[in-house]
This record gives structure tokens, sequence and C-alpha cells, in this order.
């Protein structure tokens, strides 16, 4: 495990299409902690398991004794003393669950403030703006904070350099990431269990959040509120990158929109994008409404609506009839595409990717 | 009685629905919350036939979200509340030697009120689907833009059982207070009359909050009002902290007469005084009240703030010291005694270690920041199964081996008893301990699949096999009611079980007076201390004279039969093209409803008296 | 139960609580009243959450007038006081001095009542609609629900002075016509805080 995670500091930019190719291993469990939020979390949760044991322990032992020891022989008559309490037993497990308790709640107190710490500039603030101004002045001096908006089901990814991400969101290692998160329907609740805690989206309130990544890696991130049928299927990605490979990528994301080049099958599919109002949606590369996810960086991705198979024909299957892959979800049906188009848009989107270096 | 009854069919049903016996009326509720407990656990075998393998497509995410959502509103609402209202009802006028409770009119109104608001939810299916946005119904997606038809048969549901509800609690409450014999002090009461006073209290206060949040929830649904949207001014977080101060004091409502089962159980099958009844009784007290000091804690998420996530989190963990003071007291009551194992006591001490389970897990979700990890998860869901079946649950069984002679006249099969018990309890480990893991390893709650190749599939698959063993342990507990009223031996003496409380001092079955003479207690454990020191009788405190008994009355049933209609045509404000206009459906619930009340105002009913003659008969033929 | 009570010497000084179903209903109206009191906290802690929310819509400090306010008050304040003295008449079997003043309770209680209707009318034609805002919604469900409670406080009343015109005082009509009283306290002092919270606090625009 540990050679595995040192290697990958030294793989050069290409090795992210490696990552999101589905050969390294995508991280889940909370049990595996990759920064220092879930570490912090794994670490209380372990000692909460002592006290926790240790309370289990006495009643098992002293039920199963109770159980086994005092059970009422055939014929035997006899009334036990009836025994009214005692005032040292009941102060007993009085006094000693509160000290347990405190053992706890010392820690919980003190993770609760760390969880919630503001960026830096902003320690000190009170005031929910000034807490926001403080957010951005961060952002310029080289934080990373980045606009979270939870949609019936996908994740969009605001860059304080201006461009959008759908349900991927790429951040550097090693450093503290901000999250602002707010919801554009219904409440989600933003989580990527292997990085730290989860907080909710909700409409009309902004929360923050903050993760840090240990490690370059894909960590996988869940929805965790319900909200709707597609529930379920509303995972996202966090890709975490060595800083410079980070900025390499924000640079590109950043970049101006390149058209194909004409008369190719993509150019087509890019004119059919536009004709069939694709681009009402979904933009690309800052052109056109972020209705539904951004697909700057389309090609990119592992996943298709964060769930299905990149493949040719789960993509045709998915512009076809959405419904059936996710049920709920706000995309347009687009039943009666001919191949031709169908094909041509297939290469098109193929082609919308940001990490081959242009 | 019975015998001249079912020679007429049409007046046993009349006097079924008339009837105003706090003894029949608790039959009513075991068998409506009997059937409602059945339909939501044949929903629950059908998510865990769904979530049995990754990407299965047994249920859609539409059918599985009104699965869930139904699933828990009915455990909660129409299972779990009537069956404790079930013993409440049939027990504690028994216990504090009351002839029936306070208002015996508003006993039955309490009851046909809860039924119909039950009938109301869930007739939803037939229009267009259950409601699906979870029990907790959080805005916005209960609002009217995101959740059809099925949320506002559940706001309006729930609002008309929840009407229901309280008027009982404030009949329990009476009851308690006012209607017991001479001698029965509070501290002489048994501990289940003590949680059930404790619970009324908790249900006028937790209940009303939440009728304020579904009318504001049905305003906004039927009448365009904007208290949750945010863009108009309304705030969606609002729904969150009014549905919590009534939620998280429901799950005491539901575990605290749970607790007051056990109380009875374990002491009458250990032949020994429960240890500790003073403590016993403060440490009901503390947890009500802290009950509703801690409903942030499954808010913890919604981003409140570093202060009063601190601040509810200390809160949710003090809740841990009474009820660690209850354990221990249950514990040492077994101590030193005589037990004896049948299923009733199977399942009341069992209760123990499996409720200590569920409340470590309680004390670990208080810890805020690991709660962000643990919020909701499968963690979350093992934690609450592990208090709702494992406290709650079992608590209800162990209430229905041991009362059941005194209700039915014969004890339930104990060979099948012992059957239903292991297979319900192993399989319930089976289901809910492994998903702790789940949750741990990153699988949310409420989900409809998961993803191959995430390691949740073995885990899920137990998880669901252990389902399926549970159900069966219903199944067996179905087959020995059928099995034992046929076949079991009839009780004919006052106390089968060699108990310790006044309801055992009635003979079997008891008249519909209960006490021919209202009883005389001289100490905690009444009978007990008569069997002690006394002959084993209770000394009446007055000479028998006529009793006063009040009359049965169809009213209750009409009125509650007139908020279903009344909450039916509400709904209909909703519905595409009505076949008849709402206003008339509204109207005439109202009218219903209303007049009835009119009716029960104006004509006084001052009940009728059995004359001694008659009392001295029944008492020689029952004795 | 209530054979045991002695008659002979004229009613008992506290005739709603003297017989077991007196005292029953008594507690058990309390208790109702309890519960009442969180239902309208509940709405209050809503319209207090919310009352900032206008959305652009009119705001509480352009719609409300003191004078009007001021003058339901003095209205609900007055009932209350009328039926206080309804139950000293009660407490004396004085029959006839307790339905004259709880006569006078209806119509003081009718009056107000018109006035709030009056209001709403007024705010509607200001543009304040129950949809327009989360204040609007907030501010109606609550006052509109006292309004209700009035409503049907008045129905009830009304119906015990009707049916019991005649029947002289008793130990089953005592109780009812004391718990119709104090429900009626109960409506003024909901109306006490609904005046201080909403109103006073909306043109003082605290």
């Amino acid at each position: 495990m540990k050679g595995r995670k040192g290697l990958l500091r030294f793989l050069p930019l290409t090795a992210i299409l490696f990552l999101l190719a589905g050969c390294g291993e995508e991280r889940l469990t909370a049990l595996d902690p990759y920064g220092p939020q879930a570490q912090w979390i794994l670490d209380n949760m372990i000692l909460s398991l002592y006290v926790m044991a240790l309370v289990i322990i006495v009643v098992f032992v002293l039920y199963f004794i109770a159980v086994v020891k005092f059970r009422r022989k055939p014929g035997d008559d006899e009334i036990p003393k009836q025994v009214e309490g005692s005032k040292a037993l009941e102060l007993t497990w009085t006094i000693i669950p509160i000290i347990l308790l405190i053992i706890l709640a010392v820690p919980t107190v003190a993770g609760t403030y760390y969880f919630a710490e503001e960026p830096p500039e902003a320690a000190g603030s009170s005031g929910e703006e000034e807490a926001e101004e403080a957010a951005a002045e961060a952002a310029e001096e080289g934080a990373v904070v980045i606009d979270v908006t939870g949609h019936q089901y996908w994740w969009q990814f605001d860059y304080p350099q201006g461009f959008t991400a759908g349900n991927e969101v790429y951040i550097p290692v090693g450093e503290k990431v901000w999250f602002n998160l707010t919801s554009n329907d219904v409440i989600h609740s933003f989580w990527v269990p292997a990085l730290g805690g989860k907080i909710d989206t909700i409409p009309g309130v902004e929360n923050q959040m903050w993760l840090q990544a240990d490690e370059p890696g894909v960590y996988k991130g869940k929805c965790a509120e319900l909200c709707g049928p597609s529930h379920a299927l509303m995972d996202f990605k966090v890709v975490a990158l060595e800083r410079d490979e980070y900025d390499a990528w924000v640079e590109n994301m950043s970049q101006e929109e390149e058209l194909p080049e004409e008369n190719t099958v993509a150019s087509e599919g890019r004119q059919v994008f536009e004709d069939q109002g694709c681009i009402g949606c979904h933009a690309v590369e800052g052109q056109g409404s972020a209705q539904g996810p951004t697909l700057t960086n389309f090609a990119d991705r592992e996943k298709i609506a964060g769930v299905i198979d990149f493949t040719d024909e789960n993509l045709e299957e998915w512009i076809r009839d959405p419904q059936s892959f996710k049920q709920g979800n706000n995309m347009q049906a687009y039943p009666n595409m001919s191949d031709e188009e169908m094909d041509a848009i297939i290469e098109y989107l193929k082609t919308l990717s940001v990490e081959d270096g242009e | 009685m019975s015998t001249a009854a079912a020679t007429k069919d049409k007046s046993v049903l009349w006097d079924w629905l008339t009837t105003v016996d706090h003894k029949k009326l608790a039959i009513l509720y075991l068998v409506a919350g009997g059937l409602f407990f059945i339909k939501a656990g044949l929903m629950a075998v059908f998510m865990r036939i769904q979530l049995m393998t990754a990407e299965n497509d047994f249920l859609t995410g539409q059918t599985f979200n009104e699965l869930i959502t139904m699933h828990g509103t009915i455990m909660l609402f129409l299972a779990a509340t009537p069956l404790i209202f079930a013993f409440m009802n049939f027990v504690i006028p028994l216990q504090i030697g009351a002839r029936d409770v306070a208002f015996p009119f508003v006993n039955a109104l309490g009851f046909w009120i809860f039924f119909f608001g039950g009938l109301l939810l869930s007739v939803s299916w037939f229009f267009g689907g259950g409601p699906d946005a979870g029990w907790t119904a959080y805005v916005p997606l209960s609002s009217g833009e995101y959740a059809d038809l099925g949320l506002d048969f559940y706001v309006l549901g729930l609002q008309v059982s929840g009407i229901g509800t309280l008027v009982s609690g404030i009949n329990f409450i009476v009851t308690i207070i006012n209607m017991r014999a001479p001698g029965m002090t509070m501290m002489r009461m048994p501990l289940f009359c003590w949680t059930g006073l404790v619970i009324s209290i908790l249900i006028v206060f937790a209940f009303t909050p939440l009728a304020a949040g579904l009318a504001l929830l049905m305003l906004d649904r039927l009448f365009g009002g904007q208290f949750f949207i945010p863009d108009m001014g309304g705030n969606a977080v609002l729904w969150q902290h009014i549905f919590w101060i009534f939620g998280h004091p429901e799950v005491y409502i539901l575990v605290l007469p749970a607790f007051g089962i056990i109380s009875e159980v374990v002491p009458a099958f250990s032949r020994k005084r429960l240890f500790g009844y003073t403590a016993m009784v403060f440490a009901t007290l503390v947890i009500a009240f802290l009950g509703f000091m801690v409903w942030v804690h499954h808010m913890f998420t919604v981003g409140l703030g570093p202060i009063t996530n601190s601040v509810f989190a200390i809160a949710t963990m003090g809740i841990a010291v009474p009820t660690g003071i209850k354990i221990f007291n249950w514990l040492f009551t077994m101590w030193g005694g005589k037990i004896t194992f049948n299923t009733a006591m199977l399942c009341a001490s069992s209760f123990v270690p499996t409720f200590v389970l569920g409340g470590v897990t309680g004390v670990m979700l208080a810890m805020t920041p690991v709660d962000y990890l643990y919020h909701d998860t499968y963690f979350v869901v093992a934690h609450f199964h592990y208090i709702i079946i494992g406290g709650i649950v079992l608590g209800l069984l162990a209430g229905l081996y041991y009362w059941y002679p005194k209700m039915f006249g014969h004890k339930l099969n104990e060979k099948l008893g012992m059957l239903m018990f292991w297979l319900f309890y192993i399989g319930f480990h089976m289901t809910f301990f492994i998903q702790h893991i789940l949750g741990l390893i990153g699988m949310p709650r409420r989900v409809y699949t998961y993803l191959e190749g995430q390691g949740m599939e073995t885990m899920n698959l137990i998880s669901s096999i252990g389902s399926f063993v549970m159900g069966a342990g219903i199944l067996v507990l179905l087959i020995n009611v059928v099995y034992s009223a046929f076949k079991a031996e009839r009780i004919t003496v006052n106390d089968p079980w060699d108990a310790r409380t006044l309801e055992w001092a009635t003979p079997t079955p008891i008249p519909e007076y209960n006490f021919a003479q209202t009883p005389q207690v001289r100490s905690l454990d009444p009978l007990f201390y008569e069997k002690m020191h006394g002959d084993g009788t209770i000394k009446p405190a007055e000479p028998m004279e006529d009793i006063h008994m009040p009359n049965g009355s169809i009213l209750p049933f009409i009125i509650g039969l007139g908020l279903f209609t009344w909450g039916f045509g509400m709904v209909m404000i909703n519905m595409e093209n009505p076949i008849i206009p709402p206003a008339v459906v509204i109207g005439v619930g109202f009218v219903l409803t209303f007049g009835s009340m009119f009716i029960r105002s104006i004509k006084e009913d001052h009940g009728y008296h059995i004359p001694v003659e008659q009392v001295k008969k029944i008492e020689k033929e029952v004795s | 139960m209530s054979s045991s009570v002695d008659f002979s010497k004229g009613l008992p000084s506290h005739p709603e609580k003297a017989t077991l179903e007196g005292k029953n209903k008594f507690l058990g109206f309390w208790v109702f009243l309890g519960g009442e009191t969180i239902m309208f906290a509940t709405f209050f802690g809503t319209f207090l959450g919310l009352r900032e929310g206008t959305a652009g819509g009119p705001t509480a400090e352009e719609l409300f007038s003191l004078p009007l306010v001021f003058i339901m008050t003095m209205l609900l304040l007055t009932s209350s006081l009328t039926s206080v003295l309804a139950m000293f008449s009660m407490k004396k079997n004085n029959h006839k001095s307790m339905l004259v003043l709880m006569i006078v309770t209806v119509l003081l209680g009718a009056a107000f009542l018109g006035f709030e209707i009056y209001e709403f009318v007024e705010y509607v034609h200001h543009g304040l609609g129950y949809t327009t805002s989360a204040f609007a919604s907030s501010f109606y469900t609550l006052v509109g629900l006292h309004g209700a409670h009035v409503l049907f406080g008045l129905c009830w009343i009304t119906t015990l002075i009707i049916r019991y015109s005649r029947s002289g005082i008793t130990l089953t009509n005592a109780p009812k016509f004391y718990v119709a009283s104090l429900y009626w306290h109960f409506i003024d002092v909901i109306w006490v805080f609904i005046f201080t919270v909403v109103y006073l606090l909306g043109i003082g625009g605290a």
C-alpha cells in the first residue's frame, strides 16, 4: 500500500489519464483515511470505541453472570431477598459514566472547532459576509476556494479562476481546500469519506467546509442526503493532484475554447451540439449556460453522469434516454437523433479534454 | 357474554365500533398497530431484496423512496405508537386500580382518529404513489415543486393521526394523576405507569410542534405559503428544526414505555422487586427532560456553527447517564433473583445487552465531528434500529407474551415463542450489526442501489438474509397467535405468572368494570405485598355498590370518519380533475366532525349503573 | 361519582371541581392548553424566523397601524375580564348574571373578530397576499390561527349559553363553563403575545 502511494507521487501529468481510466484505486472507505480530517475522525472513533468497549464488557459480564447464576431451578419456590436498591451503587454508575463522557466531550468540542476552521485571513472575523470576503481574499492569495452547488443529480464546481467543472473536482495535494456550498434545488450533502466529514448543501444557505488530501489520487464522493429517485447515483470524484499539476490543469481549464478542426466528424458534432440545443444547458469552456454539467473536460471523465462507464454505447444510450439510467434527472431525452448525428456528437464530446497539454 | 354476542354478528361489530371500554380499545389498538407493523415490515423486506445485490433492478429509485418513507412513517406513527397505546390502555387503569381511563369517550376518539389518519396515509398508494421524501420529509424535497400527491397524504394523514395521539396522551395524564386507587401514591406506581405518564406529557409537548410543522407544510403545498421557499424569504432549515423538536422526543415517547414494560417483566420473572425504583423514576424524568434539549444532533451537518453543535453534542452525551442508570438497575434486579426464562423474560432480558449496543453507538454519534462521518449513512440506520428493534420491539414482544393471558384468556405457546425469539433475535443482529460497517465504508442511507466494486456486496447480502430470518420470526409469532387461540389452555386464575402488580389481582377474563370494589393499595408491588404480608388478595377500599359505567358511542367513529373525509378533501385540492369538487368533500368532513362534537356537547350522557346484585353475580361467576 | 356530593346545602364553593368528572375536565383542559401553548410557540418561532423575509413585498412597518390593533387588544382584554366576572357569578350561584356576562364576552369577542377581518382585508388591498412572501404567510398563519381560535371560542360559548340558558348552574355544566372561560383567557394571553411580538416589534422595526 505505502509503496504504491509513494510511487504515485512521481508520476507525470499524463498519469492523471491513467488514474482516471480506472487503473488507480478509487478511495472510498472512511476506514482508510487520506487527509487530516478523515484521520482525526478515525482516531476519535477508535477512542470512543475503546471507551464504549469498556461499558459493553462491564454490562455483558454482569448480564451473563446474572443469567447463568440466578436461574430458578425447577421446584425452587424460595422468594429471593427483596433488595430496595443501593445508594453507593447508584452513585457509582452515575459518576463513572460522567467521567467517561468527559473523556469524549473534550475532543468533541476541540474537533468541532477544528473542523469549523475558516480560511486563514478570515480568522477573527465574525460576520458571515466578512468571512466570505476573507475567503475571496484568501483565494487571491493562493488558497483554493471552490464554490460547490448541488443539483438533482450532479455537482457543479466553480473555481475562482472563473471556470466550472461538473462531477469531478480537482484539488491540490497537501493543502487545505475550502468549499463554499449551496444547492440549486433540494438539499444534498457533500461527502468524501476518505478525506473527511460531510456537510449539507441547502438552497438559500451558504455553508463552508475544508478538506485536505495528503496523497494524490481519486477519492469517491457521494451525496448523503435524500434528494430524489436518483439520490443513490449522485456520485462525484475528488481528483487530488500535486500543486504544479493542479496549476497546469487550472491553466488548461481557463483557456479559450478551441473548436475542433473544420470538416471533421468532430466539427460536425460541434454543429449538432449547437443545433440540438445541448449547449443551452451544457457549457463548454465558458460558452453556454450551466444548467447542466459543464462539459469542458468531459472526455477526461471516467464515468458518464458520475455513475455510468464511459463507452460510446453507454453515451449514446444516455443521450437517447437519460431516464433509464438516472430516474428523475433533468436532462432532456433525444430519442430521435439520427445515427450520424449521434456518432458526430459522440466524436465531438470525446475531444473535450484538457489533459493532453493543449 | 361472547356466546350471546356470537349469535348476532351485527351486534358484535356495533359493539366494537362503539366501545369505550379501555380493554377493548386496547385490543383494537393491538390489532390495528399489528397490521400496520406487518405492512411496514413487508416493505422493509422488499427494500432488503432490492439491496441484496449491487445494481439490482427489482425496484426503481422512486418506488424505493416511497417504501423507505412509508416504512419509517408507518413504523413510528402507526405501528409502534398504537402498540404502545394498546398496552398503556389495557394495563395502566388496571395497575392504578381504576375502573377505566378518565375520559372513556376521548379514549375511543383517540383510537378512531389515529386509525382513520393511518388509513388516509395508506390510501396514497391508490392515488399515484406514496410519499417519497423520507419519513422526515425535508423541504424542499417535500415541497410542492418536487413531490407529488403522496406528500399531501403524508401531511394530512399524520396531522389527523397526530390529533388522535394527542388526545390520548392528555387522557392518560389525567387518568394517572386523578384516577389512582386509594393508597396508590405516585411513588408506589409501577414503572410502566410512570413511563406512561412521562410519555403522555412528552406527547403533549412534542406532537403539538409537529402539528404546527405539518400545518406549515400543508399551507405551503396546498395554498401557496412561502415558509420554506428561500427565494420568497422562506427558510428550508426551519422545517428541520420543527421536525426534530418533535422527532427526538418521539424516540423517547416510544422507548420509555418499552423501558416500563421491561421494568415490569424483569422483576416478575426474577421474583425480586425492581432494583433502585426511585432512581428509575428519576432517570425517566431526566431522560424526558433532556429529550427536548438535543434535537440539533440530528442536524450537525446543517452548518449551524461550532457553538451550537458543541452545546448540543454535550447535552446529547448527557442522556447516556440516566440511561446507564436504568441499564444497571435492570441488571441488579436480575442479580440475586430467581430467574424463570420464558419467552417474555427472554425478550425482556435480552433487551438489556442489545439496547446497550444501540446506546453506545448513540454516544458515538454525539461526537459532532465524528458524526460528520456517521450522519446519514448506514451507521445511523444500524444505530436507530438497535434502539427501535432492540429496545422498543423487544419490549413490546415481552409485553405481548406477558400480558397476553390477561388480554385474551390464554397464554401464547412457549415452544413457538422460543422459536420466534431466536429467529427474530439472530436475524436482527445479522441484519443490523453489519450495517454499522457498511456506513463506515461509505454507504449513505436511503440509497436504492449501490455500484459494484465498492466492497458492499457481501455485507448487504448478509444483511438481507438476516432480515428474512427476522421476517420468519414474525411469521412464527402470527402462527403462534392463531395456534394458541385454538389450542392453548384457558386461564381461569387471576395470576398465571405469580406476578407482583395490581392488574394480576383482577379475575380472568376481566369484568368490564375491572374492580368490583376499588382496591386499597398498601405498598409498591401491591399484589406481591399481600402475598407476603396478607392472604394474597387485595383489600377493598369501599363497600360493594352500584357501579357507574359510561355509555358506548358511535360518535368517535364518526368524528374519525369526518376527519378522514376532511383530510381527503384537502388532498383533492392538489388532484388533477377531481370527480367531486374538493370543497364539497371538505365540507362533508367538517359537518361530520363538528356536527358530532356539537351533538356530544349538547346531549348529556350520564352513563348507566350496574346494580350491585349483578356485580355480585358476575364476581361469583369469574371466581 | 356525582352521587357522592352533598347537594343539600346548595352548590359547593368550587362547582367546577366538585365531581371527579369535573376534576378530570379541569386538569385535562389545562394539559390541553399546555399543548396549545407549545403549538403557538412553534408558530411564533416561525414568524420570528421569517419576519424579515418580505421578498420585496410590503413590510410590517409599512402596514401595521397601532390604533387599530390597540382597539382590538382592548376589546379582547375586556372580554377576558367579563368572563372572569362570569366565573365569580358562577361561584356565587348567580346563573343570570353569569349568562349576561358570558353574552357580553361573546359580543366583545365578535367585535374583535370583525376588526381582525377588516384588518386582513385592508392588508390584502395593500398588496400583502397570503403568498406574497414568507413574512406574509407566517403573519397570516399566526394571527389567523388565533382568529380561528376566537371563532371556535365564540361558537363554543354561544352553544353553552343556549344549551344551559334555563337549567341553572349544576355540577354538570359548571365545569363546562369554567373550561370555556379558561380557553377564553388562553386566547387573550396569546393575543397579548401577538400584540407584542408581531405588532409592537413590527412597528418598532426591532
